[in-house]
């Protein structure tokens, strides 16, 4: 059966590689600007690459954050990507004070400067990186990660704000940048979310997507 | 730091992939695509091309190469050669690019390099750097491929590149590319430590000895290659084991 997948167009950013990616895996994709359609979707997914306030914004004044929320609320399963993750928090501090969505409990920092010896370390992250298991546990079973229970995959980021969830349980996979513990992937019920790129992380991250659509 | 990131990187001229030394004396390597699936399945980090004469064209060829790469290649695709304005960056970003890499455009107009990271983020916004020595410790930016001079020094250059918003910087050094001499250390070390940004350095390797030097004495965030993959002279998994075992950090495939 085709999977059909909802991809929300705000007017942020470049989605096409995160489209090609989905149907590359086999999905039914629909992009679309209109937030009323993307209630009838088995899947939803939210990208997002840039400034958080931007994007917000956009979220906002497109009338795709009531949408966004209902769908969470809906059980079906939700993706976020990268901002579109970090959107899914109450707040992030980049370059000032703003709102996220409140659909997860915590907020979006600036990935430290400094590593954890103190010496200085580029910001954005950008690169391949892998992921660990969170401090409380592996518990990738059932989520688009259970195909690597037993590995360390390593995937693509570029980010310089990183969600910190205030619920550890929310936490599905974390990464080491310069010894700090950054959080990579969260999870709750229906929603799942990555910090990480997985449109852009070859074969491993087109597995995700699979096991997302598989969900 | 982050894993090392080695990428190939794909000089194209017309239809076809090329290699040249020193950007010039080119030859017709083959079928961009095929290079790009190749070392794609081989663990490449990510791909850059370049287009060689969009300069003389005034324009980035390359959207037909980038969409056919793009159907098939799930890893970061940075584009750069003749990319003048934001639409530009637009419409190679539409065909599949994540990147843009920019030289000739932002030095005419440095402008260009805020406007094309506050649309699409500084992340893709790359500022390409065609350096030359021109003095012991010092070295000139240059345009089109290697033959116009800016009177830019590459170092002060760098820096209000990234202060305009450049996330990233490709930095080729005219003076090794193609002659698999190894990279230019000592420019790519004072690049790296004038900007806070990743610095991709670019032309001369040779061998895993000039990976490894680059990466711990010039403090390089990612390595491009090209003649030696091109030319099947190393091969990115034999790359990417020697750098571990020599203790770089690099991803596991």
């Amino acid at each position: 059966m085709t999977v059909k997948v909802t991809i929300a167009d705000y007017g942020v950013g470049n989605l096409l590689n995160v489209v090609r990616a989905f149907q590359h895996c086999g999905a039914d994709v629909h992009v679309t600007e209109d937030p009323a359609a993307i209630a009838g979707s088995d899947r939803l997914v939210v990208p997002g690459v840039g400034a958080f306030e931007d994007s917000i914004n956009e979220l906002n004044n497109r009338g795709f954050a009531d949408a966004v929320k209902r769908y969470a609320e809906s059980g079906k399963p939700l993706f976020g990507i990268c901002v579109g993750m970090q959107m899914l928090f109450d707040a992030s501090e980049e370059f000032g004070e703003h709102a996220g969505l409140g659909i997860l409990p915590g907020r979006v920092v600036a990935v430290p400067s400094l590593t954890t010896e103190g010496l200085p370390q580029r910001v954005p992250h950008i690169g391949w990186n892998h992921l660990v298991s969170p401090e409380h546990g592996n518990d990738w079973k059932g989520t688009l990660l259970q195909s690597f229970e037993d590995a360390r995959p390593a995937v693509y980021f570029v980010h310089s704000f990183a969600a910190q969830p205030a619920n550890d349980q929310d936490r599905l996979a974390d990464c080491f940048y310069g010894g700090h513990r950054i959080c990579a992937a969260v999870r709750r019920d229906n929603i799942v979310a990555t910090q990480f790129h997985p449109e852009r992380s070859g074969e491993i991250g087109l597995t995700m997507v699979r096991s997302f659509l598989a969900l | 730091m982050s894993n090392v990131r080695l990428i190939p990187r794909l000089d194209i001229k017309g239809p076809n992939l090329i290699k040249g030394i020193r950007l010039e004396g080119l030859r017709v390597m083959g079928d961009p695509q095929e290079f790009a699936l190749r070392y794609y399945e081989a663990g490449a980090d990510e791909l850059i091309y370049m287009d060689i004469v969009a300069s003389l064209y005034g324009r980035n060829n390359l959207s037909d190469i980038i969409r056919r790469a793009a159907d098939q290649v799930y890893i970061p695709i940075t584009v750069g050669g003749g990319i003048r304005s934001v639409d530009d960056a637009r419409h190679i970003l539409r065909s599949g690019a994540d990147k843009v890499a920019i030289n000739t455009a932002a030095v005419a107009n440095p402008a260009l390099i805020t406007q094309v990271s506050r649309r699409f983020g500084s992340q893709a916004m790359v500022l390409s750097i065609e350096a030359k020595q021109v003095a012991p410790g010092r070295w000139e930016a240059y345009t089109d491929n290697g033959r116009e001079r800016t009177g830019l020094d590459v170092i002060e250059w760098v820096k209000r590149g990234v202060e305009l918003g450049a996330g990233e910087i490709l930095l080729t050094s005219v003076d090794r590319e193609g002659t698999r001499k190894g990279f230019e250390i000592d420019l790519v070390r004072q690049v790296s430590e004038a900007v806070p940004v990743p610095v991709i350095a670019s032309g001369g390797m040779g061998s895993i000895d000039d990976l490894l030097q680059v990466v711990k004495s010039g403090r390089a965030d990612a390595v491009a290659m090209a003649d030696v993959l091109h030319y099947k002279r190393l091969e990115l998994p034999d790359i990417r084991v020697a750098a571990r075992d020599a203790g770089l950090a690099v991803r596991s495939i």
